[in-house]
């Protein structure tokens, strides 16, 4: 499918300060997207999924209003929880269908240019870049490891006061039923931490392990039990590019570690598209 | 550990490249906000300012002051398990706080508020009465 131009202004100038009524919002470039493929795809804010081609690249857009998607609308809109859910699901969706076909540069979210012809102009400029990364990803898909501390067995403190000793009369007031509470929950933090370490170290063997089985590995920040859901607390938020012929072998490694280490909990996800590693592949 | 493998979503059962759905939604919000290659699109928005605003304090908190507490260790660079040291030494801070306060005011504000509660429920009951 070539530059359809459905809709959009194209002869406007960038420096134009008047807001558009259309933008296009990009999601992923590929090498080659047969059309049929797209058949049906919705975009976020709900229109068709088409492409752009370009330098022998295709940049996979839908059009957007501009009235949600440009500039102080996007940024207002991102702050509502709701509306970010939804677009990001959308966003992800595309990327999601277009990278069972093959492989894809995934574009960050509300990535939006004013028209087809700058789309193909990026694609243009940065050509060198976006071909250096699909044949980085080419044959391959990300997979997530998750590990989380199991921090059991810790009795419950009482509360202050909770068998707060009876003081004789006449003796010298020792510690406060508050002073002892403290004292039990310090020790109860120790052991807690030293749980903690456990797992830690347990994350990082894991990760290592994981890291010698895939192209390319990285390790975000530990996601708060408040996003998860999870009591538990993550101590590696992991994210592997691996070889489509490893992928049996990399599932299973995964479930053997878990029974290797005790301190931790293991959860797998993917295949993803191979998001984490669009940009620089990094391996820690 | 005894509990298996848990795949994200539909796991990777399905065996083919973007079988995961329903994904959570922190690993999306985590993949298409941080992570993609960035490349400078003609609407420009500063995602940091969202990732600041919208996920650590939105999506995450409760209160602003949690969202301090968290946002400083969320999405970025931070050591791993700060955040959770954090939390434990806020919490010990705020127990320690909790417990002098019981312990200093044991026979002070509180029978004060509770009789000061009782003398505006006479106040209403004369109200009633008089109406």
């Amino acid at each position: 499918m070539s530059r359809s131009a459905r809709g959009i202004a194209t002869e406007r100038t960038i420096e134009d300060a008047v807001p558009e009524k259309l933008g296009v919002w990009i999601y992923a470039v590929t090498g080659s997207l047969p059309g049929e493929q797209l058949g049906g795809v919705t975009g976020v804010g709900g229109g068709p999924v088409r492409t752009v081609e370009g330098a022998g690249l295709v940049a996979v857009v839908s059009s957007v209003d501009l009235t949600t998607f440009g500039e102080e609308p996007l940024r207002r809109n991102l702050e509502d929880l709701a509306w970010l859910e939804t677009t990001a699901r959308a966003h992800h969706e595309v990327i999601n269908t277009v990278s069972r076909v093959g492989p894809i540069v995934a574009m960050r979210l509300a990535t939006v240019y004013r028209d087809d012809s700058r789309v193909a102009a990026m694609l243009s400029e940065r050509r060198e870049e976006l071909t250096a990364a699909l044949r980085r990803i080419a044959g391959r898909t990300e997979f997530g490891v998750k590990a989380y501390a199991e921090v059991t067995g810790l009795p419950r403190v009482p509360g202050p006061g909770a068998d707060a000793p009876a003081q004789p009369a006449g003796a010298v007031p020792g510690p406060g039923p508050g002073t002892a509470y403290l004292r039990r929950r310090r020790a109860q933090l120790a052991t807690r931490d030293q749980m903690l370490q456990t797992a830690a170290t347990d994350a990082d063997a894991v990760h290592a392990a994981l890291g010698g089985l895939a192209e390319a590995a990285r390790r975000y920040v530990p996601q708060h039990p408040q996003l998860t859901g999870e009591s538990a607390a993550m101590v590696l938020n992991g994210a592997y590019l691996v070889d489509a012929d490893r992928a049996d072998e990399f599932v299973a490694t995964v479930r053997a570690l878990d029974d290797q280490h005790s301190a931790v909990r293991l959860e797998l996800t993917g295949p993803w598209p191979p998001y984490s590693f669009a940009a620089v592949a990094e391996t820690s | 550990m005894t509990s298996a493998v848990q795949p994200g979503g539909q796991s990777y059962s399905t065996g083919l490249p973007g079988g995961h759905e329903p994904a959570n939604l922190g690993d999306i919000l985590e993949r298409v906000l941080d992570k993609g290659l960035v490349i400078a699109g003609d609407i420009r928005v500063n995602l940091l300012d969202i990732e600041l605003l919208t996920v650590k304090l939105r999506l995450l908190i409760v209160s602003v002051e949690t969202a301090r507490e968290l946002g400083i260790a969320w999405w970025e660079s931070d050591p791993w398990l700060t955040p959770d040291r954090r939390n434990l030494e806020q919490e010990n801070r705020q127990l320690r706080d909790r417990v002098a306060a019981l312990e200093s005011d044991q026979d002070g504000r509180r029978p004060v508020e509770a009789r000061r509660e009782r003398v505006e429920e006479r106040s209403r009951d004369r109200d009633r009465a008089d109406d």
